[in-house]
């Protein structure tokens, strides 16, 4: 064996001591889990008796199931209505931030604050905010002459209630937006100014692709974390003492309904099958995100 | 030109701080509930400022509920699970930063992708597993999912992306004078990633301390429940005991706030490194 051989042996042998933890963690915590799940999603399984082997059955039943259609729905309703406007107002006030405005420092701390509130305190505020009666938010659209929606009772208002205490939560976003922004060559917008570039041009054509990065990595981890919207969901229910989904099944989500399937009706040969099409979803969704990107996304350098 | 730009600023600050006041407003919402007595509470029109300081609620909070114990609970979880993290993901990080082996940039690959997974794929079967491990109503499946589950590969990344802005030239040196890997990552490395280290312990234990999926899931036993599941005990049929709740909800949220406090610096450093390539 020549010496450089034996170095590399070396090498390889201390690198995969230095990252075993993690190779533990992805075959117990992970590779395994998934074909386990894979194989659970072919059986009728309820945790008692050993699986039964059904073959696609589940699947069959989740094509038809409309409650689980309905909870798709759900799912893709705050993703369009809650996670595109909440980056695009996080972006809004990383540009105001990012004016060079006196204070930066106390405005940023004041966004931040609300991401820092755990996540089942901060639904059960607000769902005191949003009390029909004597809620804060109530009081004053009544105040100013406006209708005074019954926020957590009408099916209507509960995905709208959840959408509008995400705006409360999207500090930790427009942090992120904001170090995009001061990463944008200075000299980008000084070059245009001199060819007497408007504002919106320069945000049009120097601002947004200079962070579009930023953007897609953003959206990715967004449409991946929307999917699995589960605790504030689970929480408005519940706390409301409306059995989970809340009233028609308002805020019945996709994660919500595959842990009522799992932990409450011990399907869990049918909830593997839920979370293997949650899988796919998040993944063709992701791959063509992607894809597009290409199209919008602009790394430093190459224009 | 001059005049233009003043005004312009004033706009942005009249724009930030009326934002910043609706964002504060939940807050003092929060806060003036957890000192309202019951008639306070429920009055139209709103009485913002309580007559005088009570502490009644937060007394009753912690009456009503086993409340000492939910936080005793939350606290050792939180506390077992920031020791790994901060224990397990610098060694994979180094591993995965200064040694080059074959197989390392694939495996970094594999790392990465495991970042798309949801954690619904996964539960199932770690459920069973927990189960027939005799370990459900114990912390163990908290601890072990937020030590080796996909958390490490954040935090591994967040990690690596601080060792690789130490100079390798410190690591060559030492290994001239035949120091071993472990010893250049223990003694050379290891006291150079403290900011890095300090971030993840900190979103661990934001993690750990606001989570509420997984207790709600592996824990059913009360005497073990945390304060995200202990909570809803003020919920009841007909009413909710919203000064106790409110009062709950402070307690449970000013030790975080506290933290942000003496930690800011390193929460804003953790996010965006977290968006870099």
């Amino acid at each position: 064996m020549t010496a450089r051989k034996q170095r590399e042996r070396k090498r390889l042998r201390a690198g995969l001591l230095f990252i075993s933890p993690w190779l533990f963690g992805f075959l117990v915590f992970q590779l395994s889990p998934i074909l386990m799940s894979l194989y659970y999603s072919l059986t009728e399984y309820n945790l008692f008796t050993s699986p039964k082997w059904v073959g696609f059955a589940n699947y069959a039943e989740m094509a038809k199931d409309s409650k689980m259609y309905l909870s798709l729905y759900n799912t893709m309703f705050i993703t369009v209505f809650g996670l595109f406007p909440q980056l695009a107002y996080a972006l809004a006030v990383a540009l105001l931030l990012n004016r060079n405005v006196k204070g930066l420092s106390l405005y940023r701390t004041i966004y931040f604050l609300p991401t820092l509130v755990p996540a089942v305190a901060g639904s059960l505020l607000w769902m005191w905010l949003l009390n029909a009666q004597y809620g804060l938010i109530n009081q004053v659209l009544g105040a100013i002459g406006l209708p005074e929606p019954n926020w957590l009772m009408d099916a209507h208002w509960l995905k709208p209630s959840l959408i509008l205490m995400g705006f409360w939560g999207t500090g930790t976003t427009t942090i992120m937006y904001l170090a995009a922004l001061q990463d944008v060559p200075k000299m980008y917008y000084e070059a245009a100014s001199i060819d007497g570039a408007s504002a919106w041009h320069k945000f049009r054509h120097i601002t947004l692709p200079a962070i579009s990065p930023m953007t897609l990595f953003l959206v990715i981890m967004g449409l991946i974390g929307s999917f699995q919207y589960f605790s504030q969901g689970y929480v408005f229910a519940e706390s409301n003492n409306q059995s989970i989904g809340g009233p028609e099944n308002a805020i019945l989500f996709y994660a919500i309904y595959l842990y009522q399937n799992a932990f409450s009706f011990l399907k869990m040969g049918y909830a593997s099958a839920m979370a293997w099409l949650l899988f796919v979803i998040v993944f063709i969704l992701t791959i063509v995100v992607f894809k597009s990107s290409s199209k919008w996304v602009f790394y430093g350098g190459d224009r | 030109m001059q005049q233009r730009s003043v005004g312009k600023s004033i706009a942005s600050h009249l724009i930030l701080s009326l934002v910043g006041l609706l964002f504060l407003t939940p807050f003092a919402w929060l806060f003036l509930t957890s000192f309202k007595t019951e008639d306070e509470i429920f009055v139209i029109p709103i009485q913002w400022l309580p007559d005088r300081l009570r502490w009644d609620n937060y007394i009753n909070a912690i009456k009503m509920i086993p409340f000492v114990q939910y936080t005793w609970n939350t606290i050792w979880i939180a506390i077992l699970s920031v020791a790994g993290v901060v224990l397990l993901t610098p060694v994979v990080a180094y591993g995965f930063s200064r040694i080059d082996f074959k197989g390392r940039n694939a495996l970094f690959m594999l790392m990465l992708s495991t970042l798309m997974l949801p954690g619904q794929v996964t539960i199932i079967p770690l459920y069973v597993m927990f189960n027939k491990m005799n370990l459900l109503n114990s912390y163990w499946p908290l601890v072990l999912t937020t030590w080796f589950g996909t958390g490490m590969a954040y935090n591994v990344f967040m990690v690596r992306q601080f060792f690789n802005g130490i100079p390798q030239e410190l690591s060559e040196s030492a290994k001239i004078d035949g120091a071993s890997e472990f010893r250049i990552y223990a003694q050379i490395v290891l006291p150079l990633a403290k900011p890095a280290i300090l971030t993840i312990g900190l979103f661990t234990f934001l993690f750990a301390w606001g989570d509420f999926q997984g207790p709600l899931i592996y824990l059913n036993d009360p005497d073990k429940w945390t304060l995200s599941i202990g909570l809803k005990q003020f919920i009841r049929e007909n009413n909710v005991a919203w000064g106790p709740l409110m009062a709950a909800a402070t307690l449970f949220t000013i030790p975080i706030i506290v933290i942000y406090f003496f930690v800011q610096k390193k929460f804003i450093e953790g996010i965006t490194i977290t968006g870099m390539k």
